[in-house]
């Protein structure tokens, strides 16, 4: 059984998890086109290197982000949301 | 009778000549390259060679012959999907497996035994009155039966009468079926082969060399070749390869476990799929019991398999036919799944003048493949979009145009 480490709960069973597909900037929508809409809504980082990429631990429905290697399915580190804003 | 044997295994009628030639030398020049050598991209080759005279077709593949997801699902051929677009699609997908064994001259080993789909609850059964009576209404044989005629059509199902996942109708597809996916593959090559078609094992696209919105060539690990026309059909690496082109797709890959028991005497006659359980199960000619389910949870370009699927896919199986408990797995395996926003195929043009997309296929491609094959064929011979295909447009994702199949494929197989 894989291990997920939540930064919130820790160490957890991966099946208490949810995953909720790679990390997208939201475009803004006052000024975005249709096209920029669409293309936020229906495509999504699908490499075979590290991806960051959104998840729940479902029972504290914490969201929050992990590093992944899409090829290996290496977690390189998980992290709350906050941490991503510091850095942006 | 030995000696006859032994004067046989010596003439020169011995060994048999093979279906599909040797791999040629790579001309320099195609009028129509076909990247990806599964069912979906010989059967293109096949109808292109039959019905529209074009012979001068490679066809590259990077392994061996149908070797990727054509090999790796687990072979279910329906129509009973919930889009008039794609029922009218899939629906014409079953008649040509219907025909198969006669256009290709080979033993498909198709078997239209049925497909029937499990509803433990009320809301799945309010859905399956929609995909039925949408099926009816393309003309597909399908209907919605009770848990007496579920009992009567797989009389080894645990019912489960008072339990949580008690049984209380099904959807009845008596036109699905499964058929032997190496036999479709095979078949398709030997046709095409026969009229022309050069089929390139262990030839690797790198990359496309793209002149004023054309490819004008596709780089191969084995030289570099001019094409006419481009199509890719390489299932789950269709999101790579169409991004050599310069081309991204509304892709994310995703794996897909199987598995199957030990040959078991033929007891198990229609195909069985529970929604709830998000499990399905066929016995095949050999007499295993192929057993699947949906995708995995996450984003993954591993085909490992895990012990959670083994075990969620297991527990299934057993929960709807519980003598399975004692029957020991022979064998486990995944593949990887282009999987669309709307769990519909991308088909048709691209961006660039001359590639075709024949992607996006997903947990679904394996009972499209002669349908796919025939109309991609059409629209690479014309160089216009098949009528039948335009709904399946890349472009629906820029118009919102989707074709939502999520509730009657993936895991409700």
């Amino acid at each position: 059984m894989k291990i997920l480490t939540c930064p919130m709960n820790g160490p957890r069973n991966i099946n208490e998890f949810q995953s909720f597909g790679p990390l997208k900037e939201s475009p803004d929508p006052d000024t975005t086109s249709g096209q920029d809409w669409a293309r936020h809504l229906f495509r999504a980082n699908n490499t075979r290197g590290v991806i960051v990429e959104w998840w729940r631990h479902v029972p504290s429905n914490y969201f929050f982000l992990a590093e992944r290697n899409a090829t290996t399915n290496e977690v390189i580190r998980t992290f709350d949301p906050s941490e991503l804003e510091v850095t942006q | 009778m030995p000696l006859r044997l032994l004067k046989y295994g010596l003439s020169k009628d011995y060994p048999v000549t093979g279906d599909i030639p040797a791999t040629p030398d790579l001309k320099s020049s195609y009028d129509v390259v076909i990247v990806g050598g599964g069912g979906h991209g010989l059967a293109c080759a096949h109808y292109l060679s039959k019905y529209h005279g074009i012979t001068n077709v490679a066809v590259l593949e990077k392994g061996y012959l149908a070797g990727g997801n054509t090999a790796r699902n687990t072979t279910t051929i329906r129509s009973n999907y919930i889009t008039k677009e794609g029922i009218a699609f899939y629906k014409e997908g079953v008649q040509l497996f219907e025909e198969m064994s006669g256009e290709l001259d080979f033993n498909v080993m198709f078997s239209q035994r049925g497909q029937l789909t499990l509803a433990h609850t009320e809301a799945t059964l309010r859905s399956f009155h929609l995909r039925a009576e949408m099926g009816k209404h393309a003309g597909t044989n399908i209907e919605v039966v009770d848990a007496q005629t579920v009992k009567e059509l797989s009389p080894h199902l645990n019912m489960d009468e008072g339990g949580p996942l008690e049984i209380i109708g099904g959807l009845w597809h008596a036109d699905g079926g499964t058929a032997r996916h190496d036999a479709v593959a095979w078949g398709y090559a030997a046709q095409a082969a026969r009229r022309g078609v050069e089929i390139h094992q262990r030839t690797e696209v790198e990359g496309f060399d793209i002149e004023a919105g054309n490819i004008s060539r596709v780089r191969t690990n084995r030289g570099t070749i001019s094409a006419g026309q481009v199509m890719i059909a390489v299932g789950g690496m269709n999101y790579d390869m169409a991004l050599k082109a310069g081309v991204e797709l509304p892709i994310r890959c995703f794996p897909l476990q199987a598995m199957v028991t030990q040959p078991l005497k033929p007891w198990l006659h229609t195909l069985v799929s529970s929604v709830s359980l998000h499990t399905y199960l066929v016995q095949s000619s050999r007499g295993e019991i192929v057993i699947g389910g949906g995708s995995d949870p996450y984003q993954l370009y591993s085909t490992r398999s895990t012990l959670d699927m083994k075990e969620h896919l297991a527990e299934g199986a057993t929960h709807l036919f519980p003598f399975l408990h004692g029957v020991r797995l022979l064998r486990q395996w995944a593949g990887i799944t282009d999987m669309t926003p709307d769990y519909s195929p991308i088909m048709g043009a691209s961006p660039l003048k001359n590639l075709w997309l024949d992607c996006g296929w997903g947990t679904w491609g394996f009972k499209a493949t002669p349908v796919a094959g025939k109309y991609m064929a059409q629209t690479i011979a014309n160089q216009k979009v098949a009528p039948i295909l335009e709904p399946f447009t890349m472009e629906r994702f820029a118009s919102f145009d989707l074709l939502n199949e999520m509730g009657a494929t993936a895991a409700s197989h």
